[in-house]
């Protein structure tokens, strides 16, 4: 675990080092901010929890975006620019290179969502919310955003270009995000199976409505664990390629 | 040290490397010369542990890189071709970073990166961010990454390339410094800097070992004998005659003299063994002014087209290799 935290503070150390990852986080909330104003506060008169559901539901798309931009680099910027031999050849464990980058990729998700904090609480100022609410949504975000980040890192092993690892994470995650679309054109029990796979509609609803469920928290963890252990089985196996 | 028998790494369906087998003893420095493709990296990548062989055995220090490559690991420092480095860290926080990689604790790792430093020069240019350094200081700090857990092997690929002459010579003797402390593998393609830095040198062609030894032998087994440049002023036929009657002396060719001067000439003395002191006594016995004497320069040169170039072919028994190609090439 040492190791991957050593790995993982290198990392964040030079994403505060570099303009790309300040661009990202910028846009990231400057998009988020906008969405609330435009939907969760435009319009008519709602329910203080009615807004506070929206914000989760965009927001939660936001984290995707922001995880898929931050992660694509963990690996395909190394194997770009050479220094993953460093890795590669240091007595550290490939699972322990892939906890590190994962670590560092969630911690910056993670705080990129922090700072959308003052949106919820906006709402107290003319309306009521329960804490309890807020902090599942959150809850719930960090989850999707930890299995975003696992996705993105997944590409990023994958590819040797930045781009390219961005878009084969993205396409992962879209089509994790449409199965429940496809369950619905197909039959019991496939549908079924395909529905609970779906990323965001069935699991993270609950979230947003502030309802905390143990299976849709266990099936965020597996998601997020399958993909770093293919991750950590790509980088074993590219040594005997 | 090493030990590597019978390797083969395959990228797909090409095969980089194999058969290749070798072995290394502590404290060598041995150059692994070869082509541009001639599977330099490769094998320099399956000791780092970079890459695991497709089949064969390597071993370090007895450990085997397939069974407990993390042990192997930690006894290796590798320096690929280009420097792992992280642009956006000082010096040190990037030496400290590698050594902490290395399993070298926090407390510990201050001091460690400390004598890499002095021990590579880069003390001056410890808080500078690696990004602001010229190609030669890159290089150091790649070979001090590869140095700061005091590893027993260094693996040190294309260490001098993109050098210019001056860095060529600092990091020269950084590697003389080095001598004796590690056993150190360094694959390159340019035949001074192996000839000079190396205890003993293993030409690659198409990922095998066509022979081993240090320049004296491969010339001795490969030119059959020694090339010998004299300058020298007066008769040169009666330099000829002289020459011609020292013994193991094969043959002589006249060459243009680097000298100016009246009666002054060069020639190319080829001989079985290295003949220099009876060529001196037999010119100055028969008259000559000997201006200048010189084993030949280019002896690893023509060693090398003979072994790596087209000319070569490589045998399946590196042991005899040597022995082998010289007899095909004589």
């Amino acid at each position: 675990m040492g190791n991957a935290i050593l790995i993982a503070a290198r990392e964040l150390r030079g994403f505060f080092r570099s303009p790309l990852g300040f661009v990202i986080a910028a846009a990231v909330l400057l998009v988020d901010g906008l969405l609330y104003y435009a939907v969760a506060l435009g319009g008519q008169a709602r329910l203080s929890a009615e807004v506070l559901r929206d914000f989760f539901y965009f927001t939660s798309g936001t984290t995707m975006v922001a995880a898929i931009l931050l992660s694509m680099r963990l690996f395909a910027e190394e194997r770009q620019t050479g220094t993953f031999t460093l890795l590669n050849t240091a007595p550290v464990r490939d699972g322990e290179i892939v906890a590190g980058k994962f670590l560092s990729g969630f911690a910056l998700v993670a705080g990129l969502t922090a700072l959308t904090i003052y949106m919820p609480l906006l709402i107290f100022v003319h309306g009521r919310v329960s804490i309890g609410h807020i902090l599942v949504g959150y809850l719930g975000l960090l989850f999707l955003g930890a299995a975003s980040v696992a996705i993105g890192l997944f590409g990023s092993v994958l590819a040797k270009s930045q781009v390219v690892a961005a878009i084969l994470g993205a396409a992962i995650l879209v089509v994790l995000l449409v199965l429940w679309m496809v369950a619905r054109e197909t039959d019991p029990p496939l549908q079924a199976y395909l529905t609970g796979l779906a990323l965001h509609n069935a699991r993270f609803r609950p979230f947003m409505l502030g309802q905390l469920e143990l299976e849709h928290c266990v099936y965020y963890t597996a998601v997020t664990y399958f993909f770093l252990l293919a991750s950590t089985k790509t980088l074993e196996a590219r040594r005997w390629r | 040290m090493i030990e590597v028998k019978n390797l083969f790494k395959y990228y797909g369906e090409r095969k980089a490397v194999g058969p290749l087998s070798f072995s290394i003893t502590p404290g060598e420095i041995v150059g692994l010369l070869g082509l541009n493709g001639a599977g330099k990296t490769t094998a320099l990548r399956v000791l780092a542990c970079d890459l695991l062989p497709s089949s064969g055995t390597v071993a370090v220090d007895g450990v085997d890189v397939v069974d407990r490559p993390d042990e192997v690991r930690r006894r290796v420092g590798y320096l690929p071709d280009r420097p792992p480095l992280y642009d956006e860290m000082t010096v040190h926080e990037y030496l400290v970073f590698a050594a902490r990689l290395r399993g070298i604790s926090r407390g510990d790792a201050g001091k460690a990166v400390g004598d890499v430093e002095k021990a590579t020069q880069l003390d001056k240019v410890a808080r500078d961010p690696i990004n602001s350094l010229s190609h030669g200081y890159r290089q150091r700090v790649g070979i001090a990454q590869a140095l700061v857990h005091k590893p027993q092997l260094l693996l040190l690929d294309e260490p001098i390339l993109g050098l210019d002459p001056v860095q060529i010579v600092e990091m020269r003797h950084l590697l003389r410094s080095l001598h004796g402390q590690f056993t150190i593998v360094l694959s390159s393609h340019i035949l001074s800097e192996i000839s000079e830095t190396c205890d003993r040198i293993l030409v690659i062609r198409d990922g095998q070992i066509v022979a081993s030894g240090t320049e004296a032998e491969l010339s001795e087994r490969l030119l059959r004998g020694v090339r010998i440049e004299v300058t020298f002023s007066g008769s040169l036929s009666k330099a000829r005659t002289a020459i011609g009657n020292v013994e193991g002396v094969k043959g002589i060719e006249e060459t243009a003299a680097s000298e100016p001067g009246k009666d002054v000439h060069a020639v190319r003395v080829e001989a079985e063994s290295d003949a220099r002191p009876e060529i001196v006594k037999a010119l100055v016995q028969a008259g000559m002014s000997v201006l200048a004497l010189t084993r030949g320069e280019r002896e690893l040169e023509s060693i090398f087209i003979r072994l790596a170039g087209d000319q070569a072919k490589p045998s399946n028994n590196p042991e005899s290799s040597g022995d082998s190609s010289s007899s095909k090439e004589a």
